[in-house]
């Protein structure tokens, strides 16, 4: 069998209904965003951060699908209360196996959250201009695919775009 | 990865189903992507799983001469409804895909490596497309004709398109997606004048029993017919080809009552389709108004009441009467398949979350949809069995999904 019709656990499934810390936050200390609404998939990420560096409340808004929506709720719990250097070292396979599991065609929406919540990350220290030790200069993983789904989105969207006339 | 081990699909899929438990109500809008057995057409097989006719067709034996008789009575029936000449020119097979299949494959792969090009319209089902596209492996070119904002095919490119060295025309009657009724008589006429070698193919699935649609009267040489599209059976579909019209078999086997498509004979599921077609037929027209009148108000009804809304398709006559096709701005498609179903309304999704290629819908690319827009498109399909109730259930349930799901979106700018 190669198809699957989508066997979200029960976690998704019940974030999907519920979703934590839901909306846009006014008094944001920073927010990110990551995909691209062009092609859909569309996450937006506000932390408030103190002083000593940790995440007091996180929230997000999503445009994506169930597990898009679970994921990114699962994140924001996940790291409040958190040192930034803590929620930075969260993976997107930690991310998945507490939300119990993905479809593999849905791994991406979870990349894409961390994605966002690493970008916010940076963003925070960006506008500082401070970088700590612990904060690759390189990108990581679910950036560059955040960042790889965005420019993916654009080729498609411009290939669909030309008609595919003739031979 | 252990989130692909069936155990885990299986074990979160009866959690999901369970969720559902205490429906007040379930209103099934997805004949698109299977169908729901009438009552009666699923009482008109029983008898044949066990009782007559379970014989194969082509031995000498009681059985077997019932179920001959029963497959050609069958076959005549639907004779009659698409207006042909005789049986012979009826072929069934187990679905469309597999009579689309037939038509593209059968009336052309004989002429590989003679340069041959074969057209279709953009806008053509999965087994339409990806059959013409692996055509060109053999050698075949393939031009598509583009389609306009509402879904109908460019007429003049059509025209350009056709030459000498055309072999095969395929154009759906009615677009399965946006219900778009396409003027197949008209496009049958074009092509035959400008070569009438070319052999005339329409997916006919979304046309037969829900528009008029004759044969004869369109002068197509070789049309798909489907039994789950008409609250049949799913699994048997059938491909009329018109008599001296030179089709070839696509799969080799026992040959029996079927020329074109080899193995045992489903007698049940014939008896089925011919049922379903008869109970589609009687009444037509009352069906037919009774859906439009459905369809319009499932497609008012949610233009009045929910706002960035966008009808995908023509509207009124040139509508097929069971198709609704909406997008929903700042709204993903397969969340809100998800939300309608935990409230026993369900649906499909044009949204590329609901694909495995993560693309959107084809269709709604080539009628001009941006991304954003296919992304929250929803598909419906009503059938002669729905009811009023039925739809004013679905116009209660639709705004409070769209509402929580564009809460969940928020401020992010899409569309
Ligand atoms: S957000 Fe599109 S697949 Fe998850």
């Amino acid at each position: 069998m190669s198809r699957a019709p989508m066997p979200y656990s029960q976690k998704i499934l019940e974030l999907f209904r519920n979703p934590k810390n839901l909306g846009r936050m006014d008094d944001a200390t920073v927010s990110a965003v990551a995909g691209n609404p062009a092609c859909g998939d569309m996450i937006t990420f506000y932390l408030k951060v103190t002083e000593d560096e940790v995440i007091e409340k996180a929230t997000f808004e999503s445009y994506g699908c169930a597990a898009n929506i679970a994921t990114s709720s699962m994140l924001t719990e996940k790291v409040k209360g958190m040192k930034l250097e803590d929620a930075w070292k969260i993976s997107w396979k930690n991310l998945v196996d507490e939300v119990g599991g993905l479809p593999t065609v849905k791994f991406h929406c979870g990349v894409l959250a961390i994605g966002a919540l690493r970008r916010a990350i940076r963003a925070y220290y960006k506008d500082r201009q401070a970088a700590p030790e612990w904060l690759p200069g390189e990108l990581t993983f679910e950036e560059k695919q955040a960042l790889e789904e965005e420019e993916l989105a654009k080729v498609l969207s411009k290939r669909m775009k030309t008609t595919e006339d003739g031979v | 990865m252990k989130a692909e081990g069936f155990n885990f699909m299986i074990g979160n899929i009866k959690e999901l189903i369970k969720a559902h438990e205490g429906l007040k109500r379930e209103v099934y809008l997805d004949v698109e992507n299977g169908g729901i057995v009438a009552k009666e057409v699923l009482e008109s097989m029983l008898p044949y799983f066990n009782q007559r006719g379970y014989g194969n067709p082509t031995l000498t034996h009681k059985p077997g001469w019932e179920a001959y008789e029963t497959i050609v009575e069958s076959a005549q029936k639907i004779v009659g409804f698409l207006g042909c000449k005789s049986i012979d020119e009826i072929n069934f097979t187990p679905g469309e895909t597999e009579a689309n299949n037939l038509a593209l494959l059968g009336s052309t792969l004989r002429m590989r490596g003679r340069k041959k090009k074969i057209i279709i319209s953009e806008v053509e089902p999965l087994s339409v497309t990806y059959a013409a596209e692996m055509l060109k492996e053999y050698g075949f070119s393939l031009t598509k004709i583009p389609v306009d904002s509402e879904g109908f095919i460019n007429l003049q490119k059509l025209e350009e398109s056709v030459d000498r060295d055309t072999v095969l025309v395929s154009i759906s009657t009615v677009n399965h997606e946006i219900g778009t009724i396409q003027p197949i008589k008209e496009a049958v006429s074009i092509v035959k004048s400008k070569n009438p070698e070319v052999i005339f193919h329409t997916d006919a699935s979304d046309a037969y029993g829900k528009i008029p649609f004759n044969v004869k009267d369109l002068n197509v040489d070789l049309a798909t017919i489907s039994s789950h599209k008409i609250l049949g059976p799913r699994g048997i579909g059938a491909l009329y080809v018109k008599e001296n019209v030179n089709v070839e078999r696509i799969l080799e086997g026992q040959i029996g009552t079927q020329r074109l498509w080899p193995g045992i004979e489903n007698t049940p599921l014939i008896v089925g389709f011919a049922k379903a077609s008869e109970l589609t037929f009687q009444e037509f027209e009352a069906n037919m108004s009774r859906m439009r009148r459905l369809r319009d108000k499932l497609i008012d009804g949610i233009c009045e009441r929910i706002s960035e809304v966008k009808l995908n398709g023509p509207r009124g006559e040139k509508r097929a009467p069971d198709n609704v096709n909406i997008s929903f701005l700042k709204c993903e498609g397969e969340a809100l398949t998800i939300e309608l179903s935990l409230n026993g309304v369900y649906v499909s999704s044009g949204s590329a979350c609901t694909r495995r290629i993560l693309q959107p819908s084809h269709v709604l690319v080539a009628i001009g949809r941006k991304y954003e827009e296919a992304h929250g498109s929803i598909l419906m399909k009503v059938t002669r069995l729905h009811r009023d109730e039925d739809m004013d259930y679905v116009l209660e349930v639709i705004p409070k999904a769209v509402g929580r799901l564009r809460g969940i979106t928020g401020s992010i700018e899409a569309g």
